[in-house]
């Protein structure tokens, strides 16, 4: 039979019928060997761990805003202490679409630091169990002062920023702080005192209007910049019973009065024309560099605005972050509480080869001389307590340590972003909405509320409680 | 002799079709089932869910904003582009004077409307994100300059404004390749027939409408395909220029973006995969209507 185009078409069928073999390989992967056996050695107390002092470790990390030398600092300390081991480094910038394969072949890295916007999706990878628990790690005792446990030596909430349904799987390396910046010449020479109580802050936007600057902007392209004064404002209002009741995702959480009254000071923010003109489509990039330009007085951030601003602040700008000012003169907490967490996560993969060495890396990371390099050289605060102790500090930076002290306990975080990822989306479009006068305070409670309730009605969705 | 012959149509075929099987086929038939379970994305695992992820689509609002704008573009674009395509092909060849001649310098125009088309989508989505910039961007700015401020707005963070904002950039990107590929086809036309209709005292719409369109009408099919195609996903424009991306509010959400924020941001490869099969035959749908619909009568020239 000589081939005709029908024998070829059915030939070609033949073979797409090995598709569905095929198809196995995406989630082919499940064995129940353990990866690390014959990895751990003896535990003491010089080696708490019980790291295998000749394994190979292999170091995953965001190479972004931070770049990694301060990872390499801390391998150098790691191979002077186990001059056998092999430290195989990779400094990567889209870290998710690097290591997401690896982790569904059950080949993962020892360390990972989980940041960026190509991050994996915390949660999810917990869900999965794909993450290792870090409590024996937080029980060490700290690399530089064995007296103290690791978890002892962290900023408060450091801690809880990396547990998951009570069991610790992530430590976060960098503390985050968000406020409004303003310029403390600006504000010197025009003769304006930073505000305590909205009141104020609405009388001040009236001056500086009046001056032919615009009181605020923000990074409209992005509306989740704008959300954290908003939210911050309503837990000071409502406390810290507000905040866990909106992460547990209870019933009419949003329409607690605290968030409704937050999200009308926005709006009235928005109505008296506070806003500059155009913010709302600026990227982050441009509304930042509007506001180093002098056009506008404030603009919401996080404690990293001084380091990505440095090549476009003039001199003599002198940033300063201020904690957003309260609501009523009867909030729950005082005005200097401050939204804080802690970021730039890592995290010891379950499925690593060498566990107790990845343990031991971050062990030596957390370290007070770690992270006191980190700070010289990153200009953002670390998770560790005191590490920037004796450090001349920037004026962005000191206000922002200046700022955590002045809070002391009273700290907050909201975790309902990394739980529930559609649900900060949900914010962020509600937030865009009611600061471009499209929907009311009622109407933003509303909407969120709405999105908030089927998120706990889902059941496909892993949830969490604090 | 026949051995042979199968041997040669083996070797010719089999590597082009194994790699066709594993990079093409294969990927397709992993998201058909991968649409039918919970995958996140980083498990090693994942469950059988049946159908649950195409009965959530119609309750996801994000999604269903996505299907109306991909709808919306798919009308606008293609239709846009091939009117300002066809325009601008058939006046650099019977612009010029006695309606059967080029227009002066028309292989200098046919450069300058390809070099769109030489920039990356993300770099054409990153300029025109400068361009419409409200404050300083070139379009307030031309418009303010021109005494029309009152026209300026804030182009992609008005939820009126920003799809058709986002429109005009794909029309712009792409028109330049079609004007080359009209060019070509109107080309291929046998310059008689335009002398024909001349004589016949024909004017250049006439020409136009009764020449040039029926003799280019299987490029024009083939262009609206493309097109078709290419206003279903979007995609790069969308995520690099817009607010939110896909904001104000989902006014420029499209299935694409849905689909990359549920698998990459939200670790829902299941659900992501089950958008992906709905854009899949959606696509499928679109090709199989303009290729069966140009069919019904083909003028030939002869």
């Amino acid at each position: 039979m000589s081939p005709t185009r029908r024998t070829l078409i059915r030939t070609a069928l033949t073979a797409g019928a090995a598709v569905p073999l095929l198809s196995a390989c995406v989630t082919g992967g499940s064995d129940d060997d353990d990866p690390a056996a014959g990895n751990t050695g003896a535990k003491s107390a010089d080696n708490p761990l019980g790291v295998k002092a000749d394994a190979p470790l292999e170091v995953v990390i965001f190479k972004g805003g931070y770049g990694d030398e301060y990872a390499k600092h801390a391998e150098t300390l790691y191979t002077q202490k186990y001059a056998g081991a092999k430290i195989d480094h990779k400094g990567l910038q889209k870290v998710g679409v690097a290591l997401q394969p690896r982790f569904v072949a059950n080949t993962p890295p020892d360390v990972v630091d989980n940041t960026g916007a190509d991050r994996l999706d915390i949660a999810v990878l917990v869900g999965a169990k794909q993450v290792s628990d870090l409590t024996t790690l937080l029980d060490a005792p700290a690399f530089d002062d064995p007296s103290k446990k690791l978890r002892d030596t962290l900023l408060p909430g450091v801690v809880d920023d990396g547990t998951f349904d009570k069991v610790p799987r992530t430590l976060n390396f960098t503390y985050t702080v968000w406020g409004l910046w303003y310029s403390k010449k600006l504000f010197a020479a025009k003769g304006w005192a930073y505000p305590k109580t909205w009141d104020d802050m609405l009388a001040l936007c009236a001056t500086i209007k009046a001056a032919g600057i615009a009181p605020w902007t923000y990074q409209g392209k992005y509306p989740e910049y704008i959300n954290d004064p908003l939210l911050s404002m309503a837990a000071k209002t409502g406390g810290l019973e507000l905040v866990k009741a909106v992460d547990n995702l209870e019933p009419n959480a949003w329409k607690a009065p605290g968030l409704v009254s937050a999200a009308e000071a926005f709006a009235e923010l928005a109505a008296k024309g506070y806003i500059m003109g155009g913010s709302e489509a600026l990227s982050h990039t441009e509304a930042q560099a509007a506001w180093c330009q002098g056009k506008a007085a404030f603009i919401p951030c996080g404690s990293w605005l001084e380091s990505e601003q440095k090549g476009v602040t003039p001199d003599g700008f002198d940033m300063v972050m201020g904690p957003v000012p309260s609501r009523t003169a009867s909030d729950r907490l005082k005005q200097t509480a401050v939204q804080a967490a802690s970021s730039e996560s890592f995290l010891v993969p379950a499925k690593a080869k060498n566990p107790a060495g990845g343990m031991e890396y971050l062990r030596i990371l957390f370290s007070k001389q770690s992270a006191k390099a980190f700070a010289e050289s990153a200009g953002t605060l670390p998770a560790v307590a005191g590490a920037t102790d004796g450090l001349t500090l920037s004026s962005g930076l000191s206000s922002v340590r200046d700022a955590v002290q002045a809070a002391g306990p009273e700290t907050f975080t909201y975790r309902f972003r990394t739980w529930y990822a559609p649900l900060a989306k949900a914010v962020d479009d509600a937030t865009g909405e009611l600061v471009n006068k499209r929907i009311t305070a009622a109407q933003w409670s509303e909407r969120i509320q709405k999105a908030a309730d089927g998120i706990a009605k889902d059941s496909s969705v892993q949830k969490y409680t604090r | 002799m026949r051995h042979g012959r199968w041997r040669f149509l083996a070797g010719a075929l089999i590597p082009a079709l194994v790699l066709h099987v594993v990079f093409v086929l294969s990927p397709y038939a992993q998201a058909f089932y991968l649409s039918l379970t919970d995958w996140t994305g980083v498990a090693g695992e994942a469950h059988f869910v049946g159908a649950d992820n195409y009965r959530r689509l119609a309750g996801d609002s994000l999604f269903v904003d996505a299907v109306r704008n991909n709808a919306l573009l798919l009308v606008v674009v293609p239709l846009v582009t091939i009117a300002i395509g066809l325009f601008l092909a058939s006046m650099l060849h019977l612009g010029g004077r006695g309606g059967r001649r080029a227009v002066a310098g028309s292989g200098a125009y046919q450069i300058i409307y390809f070099f769109p088309q030489l920039l990356s989508l993300v770099v054409v989505a990153v300029l025109w994100s400068f361009v419409y910039n409200p404050n300083t961007g070139l379009l307030n700015g031309a418009l303010r300059a021109l005494g029309l401020g009152g026209m300026a707005a804030s182009w992609l963070a008005s939820p009126s404004l920003a799809l058709p904002a986002v429109m005009a950039v794909l029309v712009w990107s792409s028109v330049g390749f079609y004007v080359v590929l009209f060019s070509a086809a109107i080309d291929g036309i046998p310059v008689e027939l335009f002398e024909a209709a001349v004589l016949d005292g024909a004017g250049g719409w006439a020409t136009f409408r009764n020449v040039t369109l029926p003799l280019v009408r299987d490029t024009v099919q083939v262009a609206f395909v493309y097109l078709g195609i290419a206003a279903l996903d979007a995609f790069a424009v969308v995520q690099v220029m817009t607010v939110g991306p896909g904001g104000p509010d989902g006014a420029t959400e499209v299935i694409g973006l849905s689909l990359y924020r549920n698998a990459f941001q939200y670790g829902k490869f299941g659900y992501a995969s089950a958008m992906g099969v709905a854009l899949f035959f959606a696509t499928l749908t679109l090709a199989v209507f303009a290729l069966r619909g140009g069919r019904r009568s083909t003028v030939e020239a002869s």
